[in-house]
């Protein structure tokens, strides 16, 4: 498979390039640009499904690496690589980017060329944030994709856009400023222990060299950048601002693909590079995880705006990865990367139907919205079917993950589990209820010409429902790509800590003693 | 009589290395020329000759430079004059950066002066003599040439900063800056007697030797003349609590010419503040930290906290140049770290990085403010600024790239020049200061995100506004300051070796 095509080099310069062939496009030619654009994120999105073929599911290691020097002063290199924790988010990259396109296509009605060019320039950011295995690279990618996305809701926006695009950026940089200075001392502190400068993250994240008490230090520094991105309570305050007042592929990307930008920094930058501080401080992000599972769904229940409500149900979903992840079992982590997965799709999925329904109506609150459903059947039942794996149906995808999750975490946090449980039944009350309100009901005048589903939007969701239904039926070839990683994972935290994986279920354990 | 005779010619003064002292030369006759040609030059003519000719000079200077760093390089670093100057990697980087400022200024002018009716070649004779002054700072390794070339740039500025005769903010700007000024050239020139006084010499190499091999009994003397130094250079470089006369000087002045006092200046400034505490108060380094610290952190917090609350464009860039001048001090911070007896020069070459990166940077954003004050008839506040993107994208553009590399956005120089600050400042221990500069940075990043919003954000209440013409020179000016942002943001290493090889060769 090392062939020496440069896929994942390829993954991510495709959209960077495509950014800058769209800058020099003539402004007049929207038609181009926006066919241009597409046909990137499409071909993008191609290179990430044969990325998905080419992985080899045995191998739990990196895979396609790619290794060019970069600034040679600083030991910084071009480093990507691939395995199973970042391999269905590349690709959940790779589709969401032209669906969300094609969808939001009516909020980016004027100046079609920036539109389009920041959105590309987001994808490759974003794809490098997921494939980089270089601590410089990474930061790189981490920061690049505010400024983009910082355009694309203050330019495009509705309402506060201007505030929400502002607050988006200044919160997730000052994060980042810890970021950067623990960056840096990781890589100096492994300098001093082994003589060797560099930002190498595989090398550092093996070798360990450094000591166990600073880690700890070094791991919250990291771990505050995230726990902006997630968003983690209680700095989750900018996340309903950016979403309610972005436009709709803003907040469909934003809520499929950036959040897991925090939660996979956690995995692969909190557990892998620092395996024994991630070990140490798991209570406090278990904790914090949990409270945001609960307090995301009771704030996702007294909203009055759609839109807004979505955007708390995120802060909620993403509580569960963060709690799989810090319980540190082959299952939790499995089932916090499948419902980063999931998430992207429901929540994409949620975000592009409230959008349209903000382009019908142009209103997004519950109270003016009621009895679509006899309206618009095929819309409605659309909404149910994502809706639905949202809350985490048995039967549809959301429910494999949550369900992982809360098995995985129930032998290390007990419970916290407990508490975390009633979050899915809080889930099913907030989406049910604003369901209800909108859907249901007699048609008033206001919404009784309210379109049906048309074909482009039921085009795009298809793929969507399609991935709804498969991975809620049959997620064994997601999960035996993902497992084997994280089974290497949970081998690396044990081999640098005093943490072990409770066994269950065989009975050796009692036993053996 | 015929003794006094044999004594005059007994007296020999010290060689000349002519061919080290070419770019001043080149300099100096220049300015002289310039002065000579404005006198000669028919009226008819293009007032862009001048300019033109500033570049040129600029130019032969930058290559001569050039010849004189690969010898440096090769040779190692070297002193003339009888030690009065010194030729070294950090001298010729500033002059580097000097001279591409005189450039990318001449550049900026040739419209200005046309615009204000004020052509005539003694602005562009000015701004070389000035940047003269600049160099020797840079090259002095004797405290009185150090303040000589003080005293040649600051003379110089002082002027340019009041050469808009018809503005009235100009003339106060030159009046504020010349009084200001000449108190902190006493503070500087008394801090020198008072070095003097404790070591009993003014040349750096001698102060160094003297005070690595002497344990003083009063070190009272030396510290105070340290205090006095800083409170000079404090000045020159914008540093809080030196700061105060920053903001107004940099709004009144001609635009082009604040440009030129941020980067030129600050950069001289900075040069002989470098110079000065890594080598003549090297042993001193553990007392001299500390104020280092607090003159960083003051200038990072006032500096960013400051500018968001500002309503006029030039302003901000004021107070915003105050806090990247906490941002190099962060640097000079991590220099004195001391593990082993050898100086981390990695703060060194930091400052240097930074002091070329912020010096193009800052140019540019003058430029853009210059081409957008002149239509709207002189007007810099944030409202002139309004729908930008709608009038000239491409303008637009080019602001909000210098703009996010003045707020450390990656792939740009800005955020390659605080990386390796930082990067001194974690390599050397300083977690604390790194922390808190990084997280000022976010406070002024809200700044320069409010400027972006009004360019690209303002709701469409267009009023029809005049076009912002832009004239040739300016585009090439800024196309040059865009270039150099982004090339050096994707590949810093051509610019980092550069900074790094030129501490490598520092003279002690």
């Amino acid at each position: 498979m090392e062939s020496s095509f440069p896929l994942l080099t390829s993954i991510v310069l495709v959209p960077a390039g495509g950014a800058l062939v769209v800058a020099l496009l003539p402004k007049s030619r929207q038609d181009l640009v926006r066919l241009f654009g597409i046909l990137t994120t499409l071909a993008t999105g191609a290179l990430t499904v044969y990325l998905l073929i080419a992985f080899k599911k045995s191998d739990d290691g990196m895979q396609f690496v790619t290794q060019h020097l970069w600034i040679k002063e600083w030991g910084i290199s071009w480093h990507l690589g691939v395995d199973g924790i970042s391999l269905f988010l590349v690709v959940l990259t790779g589709l969401l980017f032209p669906l969300a396109f094609w969808g939001g296509q009516s909020d980016a009605s004027h100046d079609v060329k920036a539109y389009t060019a920041w959105m590309l320039l987001l994808e490759a950011g974003v794809l490098g944030t997921f494939l980089s295995l270089d601590l410089f690279l990474f930061f790189v990618s981490f920061e690049i994709v505010l400024v983009p996305m910082y355009f694309i809701i203050g330019g495009w926006g509705h309402g506060e856009r201007v505030y929400a695009a502002v607050k988006f950026f200044l919160f997730t940089m000052a994060g980042s400023a810890f970021m950067l200075v623990g960056l840096l001392a990781t890589v100096f502190l492994y300098r001093n222990e082994t003589g060797v400068l560099t930002f190498d993250v595989v090398q550092i994240a093996n070798d360990q060299a450094i000591a166990a008490s600073t880690t700890r230090w070094l791991f919250l520094a990291f771990a505050l950048a995230f726990a902006v991105k997630v968003p983690l309570f209680p700095l989750h305050t900018w996340l309903p601002d950016a979403h309610t007042n972005a436009p709709t592929a803003g907040s469909v990307i934003l809520a499929g693909v950036m959040l897991k930008l925090g939660t996979y920094g956690f995995v692969r930058y909190g557990l892998y590079l620092f395996p024994d501080a991630a070990h140490w401080w798991a209570p406090v992000f278990i904790t914090l995880g949990v409270i945001g599972i609960i307090y995301g769904a009771i704030c996702a229940t007294m909203q009055r705006d759609l839109k807004r409500l979505v955007a708390y149900s995120s802060v909620a979903h993403l509580g569960f990865i963060v709690l799989g992840t810090f319980a540190l079992t082959t299952e939790s982590i499995s089932g916090g990367v499948i419902q980063m997965v999931n998430h992207g799709v429901s929540t994409g999925a949620l975000f592009l139907l409230v959008g349209w329904i903000y382009e019908r109506r142009h209103t997004r609150q519950i109270s003016e919205l009621r009895g679509l459903q006899k309206v618009a059947p095929i819309f409605a039942a659309a909404f149910t079917v994502v809706m639905l794996s949202s809350i985490g149906l048995p039967g549809l995808n959301g429910f494999i993950g949550e369900f992982l999750v809360l098995i995985g975490s129930f032998l290390t946090a007990r419970w916290w589990v407990v508490v975390a449980a009633t979050g899915v039944i809080l889930a099913a009350l907030y989406l049910l209820w604003a369901y209800q309100r909108v859907f249901h009901g007699d048609v008033d005048e206001a919404n009784r010409h309210f379109p049906e589903l048309k074909l482009k939007e039921g085009l795009i969701l298809l793929p969507l429902i399609g991935l709804i239904f498969f991975m809620g039926i049959y997620p064994k070839p997601v999960l035996e790509r993902i497992e084997p990683s994280v089974r290497r994972l949970i081998g690396h935290v044990e081999a640098h800590s005093d943490y072990r994986q409770p066994t269950v279920g065989t009975g050796t354990e009692a036993v053996g003693g | 009589m015929t003794a006094v005779l044999a004594q005059v010619s007994t007296f020999a003064g010290p060689s000349v290395d002519w061919l080290a002292l070419t770019p001043l030369i080149v300099l100096v006759g220049g300015a002289v020329m310039l002065m000579l040609a404005g006198a000669l030059v028919p009226v008819r003519w293009p007032k862009a000759v001048f300019a033109g000719l500033t570049a040129a000079i600029a130019i032969a200077a930058l290559v001569l430079t050039f010849v004189l760093w690969h010898q440096v390089q090769d040779e190692g670093p070297y002193s003339l004059l009888g030690g009065a100057i010194v030729l070294d990697g950090p001298a010729l980087f500033i002059t580097v950066v000097i001279l591409a400022a005189i450039i990318l200024t001449a550049l900026f002018l040739e419209d200005y002066l046309e615009r204000e009716g004020l052509g005539g070649s003694e602005v562009y004779a000015l701004l070389v003599t000035s940047a003269i002054g600049g160099i020797v700072m840079a090259w002095a390794s004797d405290l009185i040439v150090l303040f000589l070339g003080l005293e040649v740039l600051s003379m110089a500025l002082y002027i340019l900063a009041a050469s808009d005769l018809r503005r009235l903010e100009s003339q106060e700007s030159g009046l504020k800056y010349f009084v200001l000024g000449g108190f902190s050239s006493a503070f500087f020139l008394y801090g020198i007697a008072l070095i003097y006084g404790a070591t009993g010499s003014t040349n750096m190499s001698e102060i160094f030797r003297f005070l690595g091999s002497t344990e003083l009994n009063d070190k009272g003397l030396l510290f105070t003349g340290m205090a006095l130094l800083l409170v000079g250079f404090g000045f020159k470089v914008a540093a809080v609590p030196f700061h105060m006369w920053t903001p107004d000087v940099y709004q009144g002045a001609p635009t082009p010419i604040t440009g030129f006092m941020a980067s030129a200046s600050k950069a001289a400034a900075f040069a002989a503040l470098l110079r000065v505490f890594s080598i003549v108060f090297l042993a001193y380094r553990d007392d001299w930290r500390p104020v280092i610290f607090a003159l960083a952190l003051l200038s990072l917090l006032v500096g960013s906290v400051m500018a968001i609350v500002q309503s006029d464009v030039k302003r901000m860039l004021a107070y915003s140049s105050i806090s990247h001048a906490g941002f190099i001090l962060v640097g000079v911070d991590a220099m004195a770290d001391q593990r082993g007896s050898v100086l981390v020069r990695s703060g060194y070459s930091s400052a240097l990085f930074y002091l070329l990166a912020y010096a193009v940077i800052v140019l540019g954003s003058f430029g853009v403010v210059m081409l957008v004050a002149r239509s709207s008839g002189g007007d810099t506040s944030i409202e002139a600024f309004k729908g930008l993107s709608h009038r000239r994208p491409l303008l637009a553009f080019t602001f909000t790239v210098l703009l996010l590399a003045q707020a450390g956005v990656p792939l740009t120089a800005g955020f390659v020049a605080k990386f390796d600050v930082i990067l001194a400042a974690v390599d050397a221990r300083s977690y604390v200061l790194a922390v808190l500069a990084m997280l000022t940075a976010v406070i002024a990043a809200f700044l320069y995100l409010r400027i972006i919003v009004n360019m690209y954000m303002s709701d469409e209440t267009e009023e029809v506004r005049p076009t912002i013409r832009i004239p040739a020179s300016a585009a090439l000016g800024l196309g040059l300051t865009l270039a150099f942002t982004v090339v050096v943001g994707f590949l810093p290493g051509l610019v980092v070796d550069f900074a790094r090889d030129a501490a490598g060769t520092l003279a002690l």
